[in-house]
């Protein structure tokens, strides 16, 4: 099991290497980032030569990574234009998303699984066929309509939810956007929980399990669950960092200043220190998702062991 | 009489129509006494079984008919959650593929223990020494360190042990085996089936042994039941039917077994396939495979012809095929 954490973590550099080249280089593509800011009109030529060597932009791309990465290690991940730290923006915006994906998870795993176990039991009843189609609507619908029906009915129509979040973004605030943050994973894993438990309903073990006059009760929960929550397991765990990146629209939607909205400015912006800066945290997260998930996975399944 | 199986019948609703599985069945199994099931697959002998223990998947599966009185109480007539106390306390089922039928995410120990903290409201701890117990019990060599393996670290014959042991947990006076030893190495059947017998005669238990193997009822059985299509067409006591059987069918079955001194000849086998459960023929449901069948095959169904006092047959030539007669 060391070994194989060992490993996995070591494959993990080339692949941040890769992503953060990647994301650097394609930034640089898409546009002038000294340009951006300007706007309209040309720069002015000895302001844009100034800033170019501030920023170091005036360096080969290959230097400006090194130096970028360098910068990297010691914690500093640049300065935006306006002169704020980008760690900053990152530390305000983490936590803000962090919360909100929290909720979505939660919403996964309570309704998602719920659902896809009734479901499952009662394969082919009105009530399976029902949760199917509804689950095929959420997949189908943009989060952005989603979102948006949800901020009308619940935030202006009804009253119930204040429609535009407060920027320091309490718990309380973020249920329905993480509601609707959650609603396409939400019905992902409503069907794979309930393919999952309708197959091994079915299975030699949860006849066993019967045939040994367990309460029902028992035998769904502690056999028939248990099994059939790992592919589940894997699905919602890679999906954290999915959702925490994937926020953009529902944290425009509810005015949300977490991960999904500096982006949005910074691409917006063309300001390519903080577009980078939290795309690297992004794909930080999403490796070190995946690597509890894979361990997570041998915990649940037994017969999986790492070497 | 410990189990009373009368005329039992199970259909199975598909999409195609109503699947007779089980038509009419009878047997009966004392307490200590061995009762072999033989016949083809998809003759109901499983069905059967899945029935008395009450594990039938219903729907598709229906009963339709008939009694099954365990210790003089009609288990068809209990409420659920009575019928669940029976399963495993008092009848248990050994399956026929071990590795499939134990739970893969569950330790040994913890399936062991289950019964005893179900069934006898044991403390986990408890139940953990108990499911030590029962593994040396069926001679697990090591079960102190074992009990907390998973099921895939067990050899074959290791995890029908295993199994075995997980149905004598609470000493029920019942076991019903659907084929225990078809999923393993020859030596290894030998093994579990003494073992089995072993443990049978010190807890007096009855035992149903369904199988398609003769060689395997020939050493342990009592009695026989062969089945086909969903009825029983022969019972007997065991050395009855090996010396002359009084139907057809057991004939072939019994001639389609290899022997040594008809080495490089042909195997018998019986021609034709089983008929299709949706669509059984008319008569004896045997008479399109049957080498006596007559016309009056193919237009009355034999009843359970009675042949001496422990034996039955269900054809209506029965005598001929007892003294083996052309007719």
């Amino acid at each position: 099991m060391g070994r194989y954490v060992i490993r996995r973590l070591l494959q993990m550099i080339p692949v941040f290497i890769g992503t953060t080249l990647l994301i650097f280089v394609m930034v640089n593509v898409l546009g002038d980032p000294i340009q951006g800011l300007c706007g309209d009109k040309a720069c002015d030529p000895a302001t844009e030569a100034q800033l170019r060597s501030e920023f170091g932009l005036d360096k080969p791309l290959w230097q400006q990574y090194l130096t970028y990465m360098g910068h990297l290690f010691e914690g500093n991940f640049g300065t935006a234009f306006n002169g704020q730290p980008v760690i900053d923006l990152i530390g305000t915006a983490f936590p803000v998303t962090i919360r909100l994906t929290i909720i979505a998870i939660i919403f996964e795993i309570i309704i998602g699984i719920a659902l896809g176990v009734l479901t499952g039991l009662r394969r082919g009843s009105p009530s399976d066929t029902t949760v199917l189609l509804l689950t095929l609507v959420v997949i189908s619908v943009p989060t952005f309509v989603t979102g948006l029906v949800a901020q009308l009915l619940f935030g202006v129509k009804w009253n119930l939810i204040q429609p535009s979040v407060s920027p320091d973004a309490p718990f309380d605030q973020l249920v329905l956007p993480g509601l609707v943050l959650a609603s396409v994973s939400l019905a992902y894993v409503t069907r794979l929980t309930r393919t999952s438990i309708a197959e091994n309903r079915r299975s030699d073990y949860v006849r066993t399990a019967t045939a040994k006059g367990l309460p029902r009760r028992r035998v769904i929960v502690r056999h028939l669950l248990r099994n059939s929550l790992i592919p589940v397991v894997t699905f919602i765990g890679t999906d954290i960092g999915g959702l925490m990146g994937g926020a953009i629209v529902t944290e425009r939607i509810f005015n949300i200043h977490g991960v999904g909205f500096q982006l949005y400015q910074g691409i917006l912006r063309q300001n390519s220190q903080t577009v980078v800066g939290f795309v690297t945290v992004l794909v930080l997260v999403f490796l070190v998702a995946n690597l509890l998930v894979d361990l997570l996975y041998a915990v649940l399944d037994p017969r999986i062991r790492y070497a | 009489m410990l189990l009373e199986v009368r005329d039992l019948h199970v259909e199975f609703h598909t999409r195609e129509g109503v699947a007779k599985a089980v038509n009419g069945v009878s047997y009966s199994v004392d307490a200590g006494e061995t009762l072999a099931v033989l016949g083809e697959s998809g003759s109901g002998k499983s069905v059967t079984a899945q029935a008395i223990m009450g594990i039938l998947d219903v729907p598709p599966g229906r009963i339709s008919g008939g009694e099954v009185l365990f210790k003089g109480r009609d288990l068809l007539k209990l409420k659920e959650d009575q019928r669940r106390k029976v399963r495993g306390a008092e009848m248990a089922m050994i399956f026929q593929d071990a590795l499939s039928s134990l739970n893969p995410v569950l330790s040994v120990g913890q399936q062991l223990g289950e019964m005893f903290i179900v069934h006898r409201g044991m403390s986990r701890k408890d139940a953990r020494t108990k499911a030590v117990e029962l593994m040396d019990r069926v001679r697990i060599p090591a079960a102190r360190e074992r009990v907390g393996q998973y099921p895939h670290q067990f050899s074959g014959g290791m995890r029908q042990r295993i199994m075995i042991a997980m149905a004598l947990a609470l000493e029920p006076s019942l076991i019903i085996a659907d084929e225990p030893t078809t999923a393993l190495d020859v030596t290894v059947q030998a093994q579990v089936m003494d073992l089995l017998a072993e443990l049978q005669r010190e807890l007096n238990m009855g035992l149903i042994l369904i199988t398609h193997d003769l060689g395997v009822v020939a050493d342990v059985a009592d009695k026989i039941a062969v089945m086909y299509a969903g009825r029983i067409v022969e019972t007997a006591p065991v050395h009855d039917i090996y010396k002359a059987p009084a139907h057809p069918y057991t004939r072939g079955l019994l001639d389609s077994i290899p022997r040594l001194d008809q080495k490089g000849q042909d195997l018998y086998a019986i021609k034709g396939l089983p008929p299709n459960l949706l669509n059984i023929p008319p008569g004896c449901a045997f008479n399109p495979r049957c080498p006596r069948a007559r016309e009056v095959c193919t237009r009355d169904e034999p009843p359970l012809y009675e042949v001496s006092g422990t034996r039955r047959s269900a054809c209506h030539f029965w005598r001929e095929t007892l003294d083996d007669v052309d007719i």
